[in-house]
């Protein structure tokens, strides 16, 4: 109802909520916060990338009295990371099982002094093999984690893809490669801890997730849920980087400063950060696509195969959501997807925007470029007669129930790129240009909120009070990280009550203050979170009704007299709500069958590529993003995630190299894992179709991941277009382009002669 | 004083200040540690990211790299020193409307490049906008509506504050 309704809060530009403060440079990240009596953390870390400790020794010229030392024996509770499954120790006892592990910690009063001692703790190890590839743990040689290195695996089938093999016109095969992809959030990895008997734990860090953190320290310390209390500070930055790994260093933190009596400070500098922290999971793919004459897809096997690092952290869910998103946005009467999470001795691999999603969207979406070529199709031609319309129904046999308008979105995207013409024009002038122009799309969904029942398992809860000095204030533990969680979820509050923006604060992301409202991922914010306070808030307006009798049409000066009419008579001014699951969802977690998702945002990106054949660099000239994410609750919000978005997709593409040697990153500075700056980001033409979606917070559904989804296949497809080579692994770089381009072109030389 | 420590003086935003200060230790340590300036942050600490830009002697510096030494007697202008009586500056002001600030993290040191810029080159092409901020990684925005903010402020005459 609210959906289509005319609003004067929600779809306006108005300014982001805390932007004040930061343009100031008066908003408290965790580094600009001192606590009274103040220590400083650092860690002691393995070197290789599995073995036994043997011996941890302690350089005698040192005065260790002056430090607090924590090792695995000092905790107090269980030692584990508490996530999905407890394989993950918060700090190394006995063994370690990647580069980077931490095993002991130290604080010092003085920063600089501590930093110095981590290199006066020697560990003597035993030296285990080590399993350094997806291959390496596929051969199952060496088994470094449960019986058969296998973190997780998915079956998902539809039809008989076996038996459309001999039926079929054409059979396309093919493999594509990522690589890992560092967050690179600007704001390193950091918290401060304080421990004390009477009040437990307390944390201010830079993260996501305030309640995983709690559950975490729960196990560590073994406390009760009153004695752990964690508050989010604001966060520089995060893309899923801040997901899991906080729970982690806020343990390590929370040790310091139980250990040391101190309040203690552990901030990474950006080589730990970049070495020991969560990056995207590699992947493999391989694709077997059956066609008939007509171009139509009857069948697709699809093999997936990430590389999960050292202990399961994210694993299962980030391949839950790879899978689901490797057939792409097409009907296909028989599919299979078969998927392996595999364990090696690498830094766990984590969350980071898209969530497996661009792995799995990379290759089927370069792959459809293949078979086009294959069959002799235009690249638009294949996808449009394969799209999914509503009606049909996807590989998990989920019923496309919302209207879905991929070939408006391609129509658009084609004109406003120019497409067609450009094509053209490049055609001609790639003959005798050196360098070389070409178009590419690529065309995917992205499934919002927690993956089947995800969010019925996580029934959330948010909420909306009202403070004594007349604000409302949205209770959630939804974090802001730079994606607008403030600023939509008090626009949401201010449309639903009658009030104005400036009424409409948040509460503290405050873990003794705010009710849990899941975690801030899943590009589930907008949508579920923003529905729940939708909902509270119209509760909030009805308990008042109904208490102290407000009328239809107060206004504010009404509203807030009515509040304390009604904190006078019943104590607290507050609603508060649970998610309820749209109607007629279904899942099978057994079959991986029924309603994947409750929404899908839907989007057609379009790259324009110079490939230089003297320098064999490839820039991005032009961009187009063009989607439909249900409502948009603010327009310069939206607009600067698929700009950033598109921006973080090009760096996966083209420049962002992960180099590993003996399992440790060797690259891990940003002088030399390089990221797109000012100058190598194109233009980025950004269009929304709206369409509301009826269960999320005024019509919207995610946004936050979908403009990760699409810019690398986009960016190949387009290279493909200009030079006539086919490149399937990212990233990308010019030796890349070199290695290939040049070998074809003295063979085509040597043909000449 | 300690034979390790330096007295140091400069004018910060405008005050004069003093610090006793070992002479190598960072300018952004100063400023963040000694004079509780807490604006200009630390991304990389190699000079790669700018998030700790601030203006010395009327230059775009990475605080990072330069030790306080070196700012002996300086004037040092950082992103605390862009409002006035509570004025947003008219790139505050840009980066607050065109969205050009989402984490925050990069804007202090972005708004110092942006400012550096306009004092130089009042009315800056798309090309020079670029250039001007290629210094300054930002992760959030993809630069879009960063450059969109300097181009809005630019046209709106926000190179006149870059005299105090």
């Amino acid at each position: 109802m609210s959906t289509h309704a005319k609003t004067r809060i929600v779809g306006v530009p108005l300014p982001r909520k805390e932007g004040v403060d930061k343009l100031l440079g008066r908003a408290r990240y965790v580094d600009d916060i001192e606590r009274e009596g103040m220590w400083f953390g650092a860690t002691v870390r393995s070197t290789i990338p599995r073995g036994f400790i043997r011996e941890i020794r302690f350089d005698r010229r040192i005065d260790w009295s002056e430090f607090a030392v924590v090792t695995a024996a000092d905790i107090p509770g269980h030692n584990h990371i508490h996530l999905i499954f407890a394989d993950q120790p918060c700090l190394a006892d006995g063994q370690v099982n990647h580069c980077d592990e931490a095993i002991v910690l130290l604080a010092h009063r003085d920063k600089c002094r501590v930093r110095e001692a981590v290199s006066a703790v020697q560990i003597e190890y035993e030296p285990l093999p080590a399993v350094l590839s997806i291959e390496e743990s596929e051969r199952q040689d060496v088994i470094v984690w449960g019986a058969d290195n296998v973190l997780k695996s998915f079956l998902l089938e539809k039809g008989d893809v076996d038996a459309a093999w001999t039926s079929a016109a054409h059979i396309v095969e093919g493999e594509y490669r990522t690589g890992a992809q560092e967050h690179l959030y600007i704001e390193n990895n950091g918290v401060i801890a304080e421990f004390n008997e009477r009040d437990g734990v307390t944390v201010w860090g830079s993260l996501q997730c305030p309640y995983y953190v709690h559950k975490t320290l729960l196990a560590v310390f073994d406390l009760s849920e009153d004695k752990v209390r964690v508050i989010q500070t604001e966060t520089g930055g995060a893309f899923g980087g801040k997901e899991d790994y906080p729970s982690t260093l806020a343990s390590h933190a929370a040790l310091l400063a139980m250990k040391s009596g101190h309040a203690v400070k552990m901030v990474y500098d950006r080589m730990e950060d970049l070495a020991a922290t969560t990056k995207r999971h590699p992947s493999r793919v391989r694709h077997k696509t059956a066609l008939d004459a007509h171009g139509k897809l009857l069948a697709m096997d699809i093999e997936i195969a990430t590389d999960g690092g050292a202990y399961s952290t994210l694993s299962s869910t980030v391949l839950s959501r790879a899978t689901l998103h490797s057939p792409g946005p097409y009907v296909c009467p028989n599919v299979r997807v078969r998927s392996h999470a595999w364990a090696t001795n690498l830094v766990p691999y984590g969350a980071f925007r898209g969530f497996g999603a661009p792995q799995t969207i990379f290759a089927v979406e370069r792959h459809m470029d293949e078979i086009a070529a294959a069959i002799g199709l235009e690249p638009v031609e294949l996808r449009r007669r394969n799209f999914l319309h509503d009606g049909d129904r996807t590989a998990t046999e989920q019923v496309m129930r919302e209207p879905v308008i991929l070939d408006k979105l391609l129509d658009r995207a084609l004109k406003e790129s120019g497409y067609h013409a450009k094509r053209a024009k490049f055609a001609k002038e790639n003959r005798t240009s050196p360098v070389k122009r070409g178009m590419g799309i690529a065309a995917f969904y992205h499934g919002a909120g927690f993956t089947g029942s995800g969010e019925r398992n996580l029934n959330s809860m948010a909420g909306v009070d009202v403070t004594a000095e007349g604000k409302v204030r949205v209770l959630v533990s939804s974090t802001e990280f730079g994606q607008g969680t403030n600023t939509v979820l008090t626009q949401v509050a201010a449309e639903a009550i009658g009030l104005e923006y400036d009424d409409v604060i948040m509460a503290p992301p405050d873990t003794s203050i705010v009710p849990n409202s899941g975690p801030t991922v899943a590009s589930r914010t907008s949508m579920v979170v923003g529905k729940l306070i939708e909902r509270a808030s119209l509760q909030l307006v009805a308990m008042l009704r109904e208490s102290v009798g407000l009328d239809e049409g107060f206004t504010r000066d009404e509203f807030f007299a009515a509040c304390e009419r009604h904190r006078t008579a019943k104590g607290e001014v507050r609603a508060h709500c649970r998610y309820e699951a749209p109607p007629n969802i279904f899942w099978d977690d057994q079959k991986y069958r029924g309603e994947a998702y409750p929404a899908y945002a839907w989007s057609v990106h379009v790259a324009q590529v110079a490939v230089d054949t003297v320098t064999y660099s490839a820039d991005v000239e032009d961009f187009w993003a063009v989607q439909e994410a249900g409502r948009v609750l603010n327009p310069v919000l939206a607009g600067g995630q698929v700009e950033g978005g598109v921006a973080q997709g090009i760096g996966y593409a083209l420049y962002e190299k992960v180099v590993l040697q003996g399992g440790r990153m060797a690259n891990n500075q940003m002088t030399n894992y390089i990221m797109p700056t000012a100058e190598d980001v194109p233009p980025i033409h950004v269009y929304f179709e709206e369409i509301p979606f009826s269960h999320g917070g005024y019509g919207a559904k995610g946004i936050g991941e979908l403009p990760h989804d699409g810019p690398a296949p986009a960016i190949l497809n387009a290279i493909r277009d200009a030079t006539g080579v086919s490149f399937t692994s990212i990233p990308l770089l010019p030796e890349d382009l070199f290695e290939k381009l040049a070998t074809l072109e003295n063979a085509t030389e040597a043909a000449a002669v | 004083m300690s034979a390790d420590f330096t007295a140091i003086d400069f004018i910060v935003n405008g005050e004069k200040r003093s610090v006793e200060v070992p002479p190598m230790k960072r300018l952004l340590d100063v400023l963040r540690e000694d004079l509780r300036l807490t604006g200009a942050k630390e991304g990389c600490g190699e000079g790669e990211c700018g998030s700790c830009s601030v203006r010395l002697n009327g230059e775009l510096v990475n605080s990072c790299l330069v030790p306080v030494l070196h700012a002996q007697g300086a004037w040092i202008q950082t992103v605390e020193g862009l409002a006035l009586d509570g004025e947003l500056h008219p790139l505050q002001h840009a980066f607050l409307h065109c969205g050009g600030a989402q984490c925050g993290i990069c804007t202090p040191g972005m708004l110092m490049a942006a400012t550096h810029l306009l004092a130089k080159n009042p009315h800056p092409s798309m090309a020079e906008i670029r250039e001007g901020l290629a210094g300054n990684l930002c992760r959030c925005t993809g630069f879009t509506r960063i450059f969109e903010s300097v181009a809005s402020a630019a046209a709106q005459g926000g190179e006149g504050a870059h005299a105090r």
